[in-house]
């Protein structure tokens, strides 16, 4: 005897599924049209700024004018300070994490401490890399305290993601290295790092692709608006992308749009070409997987 | 056969790899230390009270925060607001109804937004969502609350679709089963047993959503229209309004160092600091109680 | 006094898990120098921990507390002077599944040997092959040296982490049920294969039934619930047993 005796609650509850499923799928679509919307509009009114020109000379006329060439270096620039700075550290963090680290609770404790970096809003790393590496080391607004600022913000993605990866690696691994006179480090550098290496790549791409784009932390540690040459030295302040956007839109009156537009799509353009090397990455190796 | 070598080799890495691991705690330590050493001051010189008065005008002298955390507080919650019918609703409908294919189109857009910069998302809202705001709501300039908030509201939506997405798509295939072999449709399947025994899933994404939210600077302060002004009444949701996270990132920049303003700008860097640290640590209990009970529930 | 005959003693051991997960209690045994000592029982009696504990596999574990001593040729293992990789080494053990490392046929096999320091291109493939050779696999295998280890059969595999072992020149093999999950033919030709090694190593061997413990024993231990319930030598445990529990086991009243 089914729950349904009557032929009209049984009409009722398809009817309500039917217009649920509908509403729900109306959601989803609102969600996730501007997405398309956004990236179609950017492409569109972007495309008639990008030239060579424009993506390898220097700016004029207040930024009106030219090219972004100095924006885009100084932002290379700061993402590789940002590598050096925590994806060594993040990595070995994360072998820690995941193969050293016994149930005590200092690594309850550690493991606090990775999340609640990770929540820290970017503004605050801004004013900690400003107490810490622009005054107190007394790095200036530079190019190093920009990087190092970036690389702290950096480090619990790169630590978590390392983590995770060497964890979904089978224990049975372990044992079985271990058993044939391995020790745990041998272990680690010939399998386990091996077989996590591309979910680690995929995380530090990511991680690193997030610094590039971020604003706030280089605001006050190495960030510059106008600066008439390209840095020569770490404790040079630089140009960037993500902060010469925010200032072209809206400090600087007579600024074209097109060139606004134009440098907007150079940023996503970025941030669409590195998520897809990470999901190439992570799809061909799930394909080459002996596990 | 070298015997020694790896087992030393083995013991220096141990060494160094953990110091790698305990450094955590140390920059965290470092921040809050930092934050302190700058921000506390501002408790001395200016005073909790002063601090805590509804008046902002750092160049006349007055450090009330009020209208800062106030005008966070709106928008955030305006935010969630946005952020939760679309976000679990997106979640529920790619975890439970979508077929395969929509599936597979719908994750990778998700991922596209989580990934878009908030500059960008800002530029966005000053060439195509201000000029709306101005135009349907007939304000001088759209810059407002609202605006900022549906802007945070598009930033959140993805956290909260992974992560409210995880949490249904663990939910043992058994119970689904089990209902609809009393008889329930899906969709009362859904509601009635896959949503809230993911419940626990849900809040932490909710949870996160705000923490991400409240912290979110570039975004806001393109096109909230920076008004340091108590928001009052839901009118305030069409005015302008500023943020705590923008008031430090625009008037950092012009502070001298070591002045009271500079001292309260870190104080309020302190207060963002507290919030989210909270909201986080949160989540995670919430989190890991909740998989520790369904541990119990499936043992 | 350490009997020359015994390659491996076990002294008043005990020890127990911070999980609280199998443990053993109150063993004494001794293995036998060449010859397949097996270890049967029930599951959960603790034979598996005990294999763990021989060749410290067990250091991979949270450890609560352990009493007595295991000697391996005279010296106690637990010995912090004591090199734990070559005791490894010295005392090989195969898993119940096949457990190969994601890499070729002949990187598992020579695994062992580069981790010990060995360089020399043509001393690990003559290993290899002698290894392989031992394992009666080199004839199935020489062909596919490159291929990846997973691509042969289970059974294939399974003698890939014996050769894997042999390559090491153990003086010990454990193995804990390694025909489990093996059909028939493949688990024939493994204790064939247990029956040519003994002349040469020591062999435990936990085993996955009865019958396969009464066909292949020289010497039996029975266990039950962490503790050394009798030992006997050849078939005296399967055809007399002196104790009541484990008769019945043998019997089939339960398992």
């Amino acid at each position: 005897m089914s729950a349904f005796d009557d032929q009209s609650q049984l009409r009722g509850a398809h009817l309500q599924e039917r217009i649920g499923n509908t509403a729900l799928w109306t959601l989803s679509l609102i969600t996730v049209l501007p997405i398309l919307g956004i990236v179609i509009f950017i492409i569109y009114k972007g495309i008639p700024g990008i030239s060579w020109e424009f993506l390898t000379s220097m700016p004029s006329n207040g930024m009106r004018e030219g090219g972004i060439l100095p924006a885009i270096i100084g932002t290379f620039l700061l993402t590789l300070g940002c590598f050096l700075f925590a994806v060594p550290l993040g990595i070995a963090a994360g072998i820690y994490m995941a193969d050293y680290a016994a149930d005590t609770p200092m690594t309850r404790a550690i493991r606090i401490a990775i999340i609640s970096l990770a929540g820290v809003p970017s503004v605050v790393y801004g004013l900690f890399g400003l107490g810490l590496f622009v005054i107190f080391f007394q790095m200036g607004v530079s190019i190093l305290a920009a990087a190092m600022t970036l690389a702290i913000m950096t480090l619990p993605v790169v630590i978590s993601t390392t983590e995770e990866s060497l964890r979904t690696v089978p224990n049975a691994f372990r044992v079985v290295s271990i058993s044939l006179g391995a020790t745990r480090w041998q272990t680690i550098r010939r399998i386990i790092m091996k077989e996590g290496m591309p979910g680690i790549l995929t995380g530090v791409i990511l991680g690193l692709e997030r610094a590039a784009v971020e604003t706030a932390p280089i605001l006050f540690t190495g960030a510059a608006f106008y600066l008439p040459t390209l840095p020569t030295s770490p404790l040079d302040p630089t140009m960037a992308l993500p902060y010469h956007i925010y200032v072209i839109s809206t400090q600087v009156p007579g600024m074209p749009l097109t060139i606004q537009y134009a440098t907007v799509l150079v940023m996503l353009t970025f941030v669409l070409i590195m998520n897809i090397v990470a999901t190439i990455i992570r799809s061909r190796a799930r394909a080459k997987r002996q596990w | 056969m070298f015997k020694s070598n790896p087992i030393r080799t083995d013991r220096n890495i141990t060494y160094i790899i953990k110091i790698a691991g305990y450094s955590c705690i140390l920059f965290l330590a470092l921040i809050f230390f930092f934050l302190l050493r700058n921000g506390l001051p501002a408790l001395k010189d200016t005073g909790l009270d002063e601090l805590f008065k509804t008046i902002w005008y750092p160049t006349e002298g007055y450090f009330g925060i009020l209208p800062l955390l106030f005008g966070s507080l709106l928008v955030t919650f305006t935010a969630v607001l946005i952020a939760l019918p679309f976000g679990v609703g997106t979640a529920v409908f790619i975890s439970e109804i979508a077929p395969q294919a929509m599936k597979e189109t719908l994750k990778p857009l998700v991922e596209i937004l989580a990934g878009m910069p908030s500059v960008v998302l800002g530029f966005i809202g000053i060439v195509v969502l201000v000029p709306f705001m101005q135009k349907t709501f007939n304000l001088p300039t759209g810059l407002a609350a609202l605006t900022g908030a549906i802007l945070l509201g598009l930033i959140a939506i993805p956290t909260v679709v992974s992560i409210a997405e995880d949490a249904m798509n663990a939910v043992p295939q058994s119970y689904r089963q089990a209902a609809i072999a009393m008889g329930a449709t899906r969709w009362q399947t859904i509601w009635g047993v896959t949503v809230p025994a993911a419940r626990t899933g849900i809040l932490t994404a909710i949870m996160l959503g705000i923490g991400r939210t409240l912290g979110e600077t570039m975004a806001v302060m393109m096109v909230t229209g920076n008004a340091a002004v108590m928001p009052e009444g839901l009118n305030a949701l069409i005015q302008p309004v500023r943020t705590m996270t923008a008031t430090i990132a625009s008037e950092m920049g012009e502070v001298a160092t070591g002045s009271a303003h500079y001292a309260v700008l870190f104080f309020i860097g302190i207060v963002l600091f507290v919030f989210s640290l909270i909201i986080n640590i949160l989540a995670s209990w919430v989190s890991t109680r909740g998989r520790k009970r369904s541990e119990r529930i499936l043992s | 006094m350490v009997n020359p005959m015994d390659i491996i003693q076990i002294e008043n051991y005990y020890i127990t898990y911070a999980d609280g997960a199998e443990s053993l209690r109150k063993i004494n045994l001794r293995i036998k120098t060449n010859a397949i000592n097996v270890l049967f029982g029930p599951a959960g009696g603790g034979k598996s921990t005990l294999l763990r504990a021989i060749n410290r596999l067990n250091d991979l574990t949270d450890v609560k507390e352990v009493k007595g001593r295991i000697l391996f040729k005279g010296k106690d293992i637990l010995d912090p002077k004591l090199d734990v990789t070559e005791l490894r080494r010295k005392i090989g053990i195969v898993f119940s599944r096949p457990m190969p490392l994601p890499m070729t046929v002949s990187q598992n096999v020579s695994y062992g040997l580069e981790v010990a320091g060995e360089r020399d291109r043509r001393k690990l493939d003559e290993a290899v092959e002698k290894a392989l050779r031992l394992a009666f696999l080199w004839d199935e295998v020489y062909d596919r040296l490159n291929d990846p280890a997973n691509a042969i059969s289970g059974g294939q595999q399974q003698r890939l982490c014996m050769a894997r072992v042999l390559a090491l020149e153990p003086e010990v093999i454990m193995l804990d049920e390694p025909t489990s999950a093996l059909d028939p033919v493949s688990t024939a030709r493994i204790e064939d294969l247990l029956q040519d090694l003994k002349a040469k190593y020591t062999i435990i061997l936990v085993p996955h039934n009865v019958q396969q413990s009464s066909r292949m024993a020289d010497h039996a231990s029975f266990f039950l619930q962490s503790e050394l319930i009798e030992t006997g030598e050849g078939k005296k445990l399967f055809v007399a047993p002196k104790d009541k529990r484990t008769q019945d086991y043998v019997e089939g009243r339960f398992g």
